[in-house]
């Protein structure tokens, strides 16, 4: 995996360069010209990046996102572990869950079911509070990415986010891997960085979180539904209640969906403006 | 007659309470060692916390740290700022004591980290939309700044003792870094600086112990954390730990209860005042939190009062941490600075309690209705308990405090108490 690759995966973001310490050096010296500045600097960096935050949404090429029907869940789970054995995570990391008891105790006796991703909110409360700026939205297509290589573990992000969608890797390991079967061998795809999982490299020791599978993106950045590169719990759905595509392109389900339906998100109050939408 | 009896007897509870204090120092260091080797061997693998509950002891650890620590630097703050002569006696144990606890919170927070070896990161590319990056910053500058004030705060005395021909005196020397200057010119200029120091630092103090609460105010995801009133709570429970505790050293560290006798004293009726006023806050976070009612935002509260661990906050918070010394401080109990000295102790630690409530309870909520059973995963459960493991590398910790808190009683040289007398600023 070369360098190029990794920038490629991490696109835009504010990065870490597959750890070189020279990269952090340089950034250092200018950093340190730009404090003299001061408050100023600080002052004028807040509203670049407010600028920036209000520039994004029209300038993004993509605006993925999910609208999951609820009525269709059937509470199988095969979304669960698609995910799990497309993106290799450990005991413990869950990229996605599927809940059924979220309301409790129901008025009626119909099940409810609900798989809750990242939400890759608009506004996500996660990003703002990494010390390092690991975790950032991705502008091209406002995915929540973290890297891996700057991440230092504190884990403030999981408590910042109030849909439970971090996780963070303590480094156990399903018997497949601790055992050494050939399965231990097959890396995770994630970000297209095909880590191989070993003790006290990150992954472990890094918060994880579902990225909408998007190493199966093309390097236009577009997936293809036809081709199987599609996000592994929506290509899965057996109940075909999990819709994905890009929320501002008139030509994808999710679109129509929502012009059509009606649709909720979670916790609106907050202001995250989260973009997966449930049917209800 | 009777008053030489009286401190003959102290000299002798000085001494049995030393050795106590040595031996449990090096238990709990030794405690420490497997959970040492735990951390650095297996990373987070034998921790309890999970991806619900993802701040543990350590982080309460940490917080609790470096509320000491940001409180002993403020009550210092007492002297050489607002020149308060009461307490310049501990002025310089004051900034020894914020040094030490310092330490303690930064070695917490360092083995909380996934990749201890990137804590540097913060300092290469710091985030300062993130409180924490701004936390790390400003106790950065603190750290600086305890120590350019305890160099100069001993620089007098070091250069005196380095001309003692022993290890002692070798050891001063080096510590003197080539000065030789002992004159009274040369402390009073000292003391200015440190004053200008001192002055600077106050405000820093403030900002980074408030900030240490606004790390946590700011999180709107958590109910229990996200108020107004958090900072200004860290603040208060800062003082008041970092004041009992000092009442405490003060009683102990080098002949402290004879020597310090008023100064005890007068150190408990501050911690008094400053506890009652936590308290005050903290019945008011209670009071409109329980009136408002709203399920998110008391379901925090209700894990504290009557959670699992309810002992922890009725036991060790309130029963040990204040209404224990409340009682000895009010009584006639506080006119003896041992029974003053100890009422210290019992508020330094039932503040422990207090941190642990604060970031615990505020995590164990879940965020989305039936998570934990959603997956049947041990780190996905909102109940908590500490490992052994993590115990162990905690309890290592606060024994290398008392080791060092016991290093600094053995090597700092003797507060001379003449000196106030004939330095004025
Ligand atoms: S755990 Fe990693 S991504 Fe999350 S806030 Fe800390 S450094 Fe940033």
């Amino acid at each position: 995996m070369t360098h190029r690759e990794i920038e490629q995966t991490l696109q835009d973001g504010p990065r870490l360069d597959g750890g070189s310490r020279r990269a952090a050096l340089g950034w250092l010296a200018k950093w340190l010209g730009g404090a003299l500045a001061g408050a100023v600097v600080l002052e004028g960096g807040k509203a670049a990046a407010a600028a920036a935050g209000t520039e994004d949404r029209s300038k993004r090429k993509h605006r993925y996102g999910m609208v999951i029907d609820t009525r269709r869940c059937v509470g199988c789970r095969a979304c669960m572990v698609a995910c799990k054995a497309e993106n290799k995570t450990p005991p413990g990391v869950f990229y996605t869950v599927v809940f059924d008891q979220i309301v409790e105790p129901r008025i009626d006796d119909k099940p409810l079911f609900m798989t809750k991703p990242c939400f890759h909110c608009e506004r996500p409360s996660c990003t703002d509070v990494c010390p390092v700026s690991a975790t950032f939205k991705r502008k091209n297509d406002g995915v929540v990415v973290v890297d891996y290589d700057r991440c230092i573990g504190c884990r403030y992000c999981m408590t910042a986010c109030p849909y439970s969608a971090r996780w963070f890797d303590f480094g156990e390991n399903y018997p497949a891997v601790e055992e050494k079967t050939p399965y231990a061998d097959v890396p995770s795809p994630e970000y297209n960085q095909f880590r191989q999982r070993e003790r006290e490299k990150s992954p472990i020791g890094n918060v994880r979180k579902c990225t909408f599978c998007l190493h199966l993106q093309d390097e236009h950045g577009k997936y293809d539904k036809a081709k199987g590169r599609w996000p592994a719990c929506a290509k899965t759905c057996t109940g075909q209640a999990i819709h994905f595509g890009d929320l501002s392109d008139p030509q994808s389900d999710v679109y129509h969906l929502l012009r059509e339906r009606v649709a909720i998100r979670l916790k609106e109050e907050l202001g995250t403006e989260p973009k997966v939408f449930y049917l209800i | 007659m009777n008053s030489t009896h009286a401190a003959e007897r102290s000299q002798v509870w000085n001494g049995e309470l030393k050795k106590g204090f040595w031996l449990l120092g090096i238990c709990l260091l030794l405690a420490g060692l497997p959970g040492l080797w735990d951390r650095l061997a297996h990373g987070h693998i034998h921790a309890n916390y999970g991806s619900i509950v993802t701040w543990g002891l350590w982080v309460a650890a940490y917080i609790y740290f470096i509320g000491l620590s940001a409180g002993a630097f403020l009550v210092s703050s007492l002297v050489y700022v607002f020149d308060i002569r009461r307490f310049e006696p501990i002025g310089r144990l004051a900034v020894f004591t914020a040094l030490v606890t310092l330490l303690l919170a930064l070695l917490s927070i360092v083995f909380d980290l996934g990749h201890m070896n990137r804590a540097w990161h913060v300092m290469v590319y710091p985030n300062f939309k993130s409180p924490m990056a701004w936390m790390i910053w400003l106790y950065s500058a603190y750290f600086a700044i305890l120590l350019a004030e305890m160099w100069l705060l001993l620089r007098r005395d070091l250069v005196v003792g380095g001309r003692q021909r022993n290890w002692r005196g070798r050891l001063y020397r080096l510590l003197a870094l080539a000065s030789r200057d002992d004159s009274d010119a040369g402390a009073q200029r000292d003391l200015k600086i440190v004053r200008g120091i001192a002055t600077v630092g106050m405000p820093l103090v403030i900002m980074f112990n408030g900030g240490a609460g606004a790390l946590f105010g700011v999180v709107a995801a958590r109910p229990h954390w996200h108020s107004g009133l958090f900072p200004l709570l860290f603040l208060i429970s800062a003082l008041v730990s970092g004041g009992a505790l000092l009442t405490l050293v003060a009683a102990i560290f080098q002949n402290g209860l004879t020597r310090n006798r008023d100064t005890v004293i007068a150190l408990g009726r501050l911690v008094l005042g400053l506890l009652l006023l936590d308290v005050l806050f903290q019945f008011s976070e209670f009071l409109i939190a329980f009136r408002g009612g709203i399920p998110g935002h008391i379901a925090g509260l209700k894990l504290v009062i009557s959670g699992p661990y309810w002992w922890v906050f009725w036991g060790w918070q309130v029963g040990i941490g204040t209404l224990l010394p409340i009682l000895l401080l009010v009584l006639p109990t506080r006119h003896d600075p041992r029974w003053v000295a100890l009422a210290g102790l019992l508020i330094a630690a039932g503040l422990f309690g207090l941190r642990l409530n604060i970031v615990i309870p505020g995590l164990a909520v879940e965020e989305i209705h039936g998570l934990g059973a959603a997956v049947a995963s041990l780190r996905v459960h909102p109940h908590y308990f500490p490992s052994l493991p993590e115990w162990s590398l905690t309890a290592g910790i606060v024994g290398l405090g008392l080791i060092l808190f016991g290093i600094g009683e053995l090597l700092l040289p003797y507060e001379v108490q003449e000196r106030t007398s004939h330095v004025s600023v």
